[in-house]
C-alpha cells in the first residue's frame, strides 16, 4: 500500500529508493552491483529497526492517525464472519461515526460497536471524523442492552479523536450519553472486551471502553486529552505536542505499566498500514483468546472484577498531620 | 424561604475578615461595584443581579448540612505526582501553591452528615483548588464516600463544580470516571437516590460522569455547564453559539437540568426533595 510517509520515515524511504535506482542501473549495466545492493538492505534493515523499535510517543499518535490505519469496519470485513449493522438510538437519529451490529467473530455471536473514520473527504464528512455525538453513544448503549437480554458478549473498537464538540452535540447533552455509557457498562451483565485501535480520545473512548479486558494495539494511543490541546495549555503552544504526548503517557507500554489497559496486541513494524492482514490477524487472535478466556465464567463474577479493576485505579498517599483549615465541625 | 438565617454567615466572615475594609468587588455578571460586606452578607451572590461567585467547600458544606453534623471523610488523602509530570510548570509545584493558596489538601471535601435529618454522603467540590480538576484523590474520595453510603443506605449530595479531567494524572484522571460512576450504579441498584448539584463552572470528564448522573439534577442559577468548552466548540464548527449557551437555563429548557435553585435556596430544596426519595426521616 503507498500511503502517505510520516517524517520520521523519510530516512527509510530515501534508502529504499536508492535501492531501487541501483537495482534498475544493474539491470542495464555490465557492473556488478550485488554486493552494493546486499550491503545498503543490510542498512536498510538496520535503519528500519533502529526507527520502528524506538518509536517516541508522539510518533505512535501519528502512526494512530495515519490515514491508512486499518478502520473498525476494516478488521469487521477481515474477520467477522457475519455482519448485521443496527442503525439508530431509537431517539434522534443514526450516527454514523459509530456503527453497531451484529457480528461474529470465530465461535462467538456478539454484540459490536465501533468507531469509524473516513478515508477520504466525502467519507469523513459521512463518518464526522470519528467523532460521535449523543446519538452514537445512545444506539451503543441501546445495543448493549440488546447483548444484555440475549447474552451476547459485547466488543468495543475504540478509534475516535474525542466525543463531537458541537452545538447539537451539548444541546443533546454528550455529557450525559457518555456518563450514563460508563455507568451502565459498568454494570452490563454480559461480558465486555474493548480495543483501543487507533485513537482512544478522552471521554469519547472512555464512553464505549468500560470492559473487562482493555487490549491496545501496540501503536494505539489512549490520553485524557489530544496531545496539542495539551501543549496548548500547559506549554502554551501547541508545538509542543511532542513534549505533552510524552509526558501524558499515552503509549501502550506505559498505559500497561500503570495497569490501564491488560494487554498490546502486536503489530507489524511501522504500524498496522504497513501490513493491515497482520494487523488484523493478530487483533483477530487477541480478541478471540479474551473471549475464550471470559466467557465461561459466572456473569456475577466478571461483575466483581469489573468493578474492582476500575475501582483500584488511582495513586495518592496519605497525610497525618492536620494542617487543613477545616473549620469547628 | 428563610431556612437558616444569619448565624450561617458567621463561617464566611473568617476568610473574609482579613480583607481590609470597604473593598469592592465588581460583579461578573452586572458589572458593577458591590462591596464584599454585601456579598458575602448575601453567600457571595450579587445582590443587583443574583450572579452566584464561587464559594468554598467549607463555605458551602456549612450552608447545607444540620449543625454540627458533618464527619469528614479521608481528610489526609494527597495528590502525588504519579507520572512526574512537567510542562512548563511540575505538578508538584502547582499542587503546593495551590495548597498554599487555597489551604486545601485537593479540590473535593466528602463526608457524612445530616440534612434537615436525613442522613446522606456529601461531597463539594472546591473550584478554587486546581480548576477542581478530577484526579486520583477526587476520584477514590468521592467513590469512598458513595460506597459508604450505599453499604450505611445513605443518599448521596455530590456538588460539582470542575474545569474537567486533571491532565497532570493524564489516563489515571480518565479512569476517574468509571470509577465513581460505577461506585453510583451501585448506590443506584440499592435504590438509594443520589442528588447532584451543578455549579459554576462545570464541565468535560466531570460532566461526562457523575455530574451528570443524578436522579435529581440541579443547579445554581448562571452556572456554566457542559462537555466541551465554548472556544474548542467555535474553533471546531466556525459557527456562532447561541445566547446563553451552555448555561444552567439553557440546559434546562434544552431537559437536562431538574431544576434551578439559587444559593440560598439550595438547603431547603434538598431537604424537600428528600422527602419524596428517602423512606424516612431519621434521627
Ligand atoms: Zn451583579
Amino acid at each position: 500500500m503507498k500511503s502517505t510517509l510520516l517524517d520520521f520515515e523519510k530516512p527509510i524511504a530515501e534508502l529504499e529508493e536508492q535501492i531501487e535506482q541501483l537495482l534498475k542501473q544493474s539491470e542495464n549495466s555490465r557492473v556488478d552491483f550485488t554486493g552494493e545492493i546486499r550491503r545498503m538492505q543490510e542498512k536498510l534493515e538496520k535503519l528500519r529497526s533502529e526507527i520502528y523499535q524506538n518509536l517516541s510517543a508522539w510518533q505512535r499518535v501519528q502512526i494512530a492517525r495515519h490515514p491508512a490505519r486499518p478502520f473498525f469496519l476494516d478488521y469487521v470485513r477481515f474477520f467477522c464472519n457475519d455482519f448485521i449493522e443496527l442503525h439508530g438510538d431509537r431517539l434522534f437519529g443514526d450516527d454514523p461515526s459509530m456503527p453497531c451490529g451484529l457480528a461474529t467473530i470465530g465461535e462467538f455471536r456478539c454484540a459490536i460497536i465501533g468507531q469509524q473514520k473516513g478515508r477520504d473527504t466525502k467519507e469523513n464528512i459521512l463518518r464526522n471524523f470519528g467523532c460521535p455525538h449523543p446519538e452514537g453513544y445512545r444506539k451503543a448503549l441501546r445495543v448493549m442492552k440488546l447483548a444484555e437480554k440475549f447474552s451476547l458478549p459485547v466488543v468495543c473498537f475504540i478509534d475516535t479523536p474525542g466525543a463531537y464538540p458541537g452545538i447539537g452535540a451539548e444541546e443533546r447533552h454528550i455529557a450525559e450519553a457518555i456518563a450514563v455509557n460508563i455507568r451502565e457498562m459498568m454494570v452490563l451483565k454480559t461480558p465486555i472486551v474493548a480495543v483501543v485501535i487507533g485513537e482512544g480520545g478522552s471521554g469519547g473512548a472512555l464512553g464505549i471502553g468500560v470492559a473487562d479486558r482493555v487490549l491496545m494495539l501496540e501503536n494505539a494511543y489512549y490520553s485524557v486529552i489530544s496531545p496539542e490541546g495539551c501543549a496548548a495549555i500547559l506549554w502554551k503552544h501547541r508545538r509542543h505536542a511532542p513534549e505533552a504526548a510524552e509526558a501524558l503517557k499515552l503509549d501502550a507500554r506505559s498505559l500497561l505499566d500503570l495497569g490501564i489497559i491488560d494487554e498490546i496486541v502486536p503489530e507489524p513494524p511501522g504500524g498496522a498500514h504497513k501490513n493491515p492482514q497482520f494487523a488484523a490477524e493478530k487483533l483477530y487472535s487477541s480478541l478471540l483468546n479474551a473471549l475464550r478466556t471470559l466467557t465461561p465464567h459466572p456473569i456475577a463474577d466478571i461483575l466483581q472484577k469489573r468493578y474492582n479493576k476500575f475501582r483500584r485505579i488511582g495513586i495518592f498517599s496519605w497525610e497525618q498531620n492536620s494542617t487543613s483549615p477545616s473549620p469547628s465541625q | 424561604m428563610a431556612i437558616f438565617k444569619k448565624p450561617v454567615l458567621s463561617v464566611f466572615s473568617g476568610r473574609r475578615r482579613d480583607v481590609p475594609e470597604g473593598l469592592w468587588t465588581k460583579c461578573l455578571g452586572c458589572g458593577e461595584l458591590v462591596h464584599n460586606l454585601a456579598l458575602e452578607e448575601n453567600l457571595q451572590v450579587c445582590p443587583k443581579c443574583g450572579y452566584h461567585f464561587t464559594i468554598g467547600a467549607w463555605e458551602r458544606i456549612q450552608l447545607l448540612v444540620d449543625e454540627g453534623s458533618f464527619e469528614e471523610m479521608d481528610e489526609g488523602m494527597v495528590s502525588v505526582d504519579p507520572l512526574k509530570f512537567h510542562g512548563v510548570a511540575s505538578y508538584e509545584d502547582k499542587l503546593r501553591s495551590y495548597r498554599e493558596k487555597t489551604g486545601l489538601r485537593d479540590a473535593v471535601i466528602s463526608g457524612v452528615g445530616r440534612i434537615g435529618g436525613y442522613e446522606v454522603a456529601l461531597a463539594v467540590m472546591d473550584f478554587r483548588f486546581l480548576a477542581a480538576s478530577l484526579g486520583s484523590v477526587v476520584g477514590e474520595k468521592i467513590t469512598k464516600v458513595i460506597e459508604r453510603a450505599t453499604a450505611e443506605r445513605r443518599g448521596v449530595v455530590i456538588i460539582s463544580a470542575s474545569g474537567g479531567a486533571r491532565m497532570y494524572e493524564s489516563m489515571l484522571s480518565l479512569m476517574q470516571m468509571a470509577k465513581t460512576s460505577g461506585a453510583l450504579a451501585l448506590h443506584s441498584q440499592a435504590r438509594l437516590p443520589y442528588i447532584s448539584v451543578l455549579t459554576n463552572p462545570t464541565m468535560a470528564g466531570v460532566m461526562a460522569s457523575y455530574a451528570t448522573l443524578g436522579d435529581v439534577i440541579l443547579a445554581e442559577p448562571g452556572a456554566m455547564v457542559g462537555f466541551a468548552g465554548p472556544r474548542v466548540i467555535r474553533e471546531t464548527t466556525h459557527q456562532e453559539l447561541p445566547e446563553g449557551f451552555q448555561t444552567a437555563e439553557f440546559l434546562e429548557k434544552h431537559g437536562l437540568i431538574d431544576h434551578i435553585v439559587p444559593r440560598r435556596e439550595m438547603r431547603s430544596f434538598l431537604i424537600r426533595l428528600l422527602s419524596y426519595l428517602m423512606p424516612k426521616r431519621m434521627v
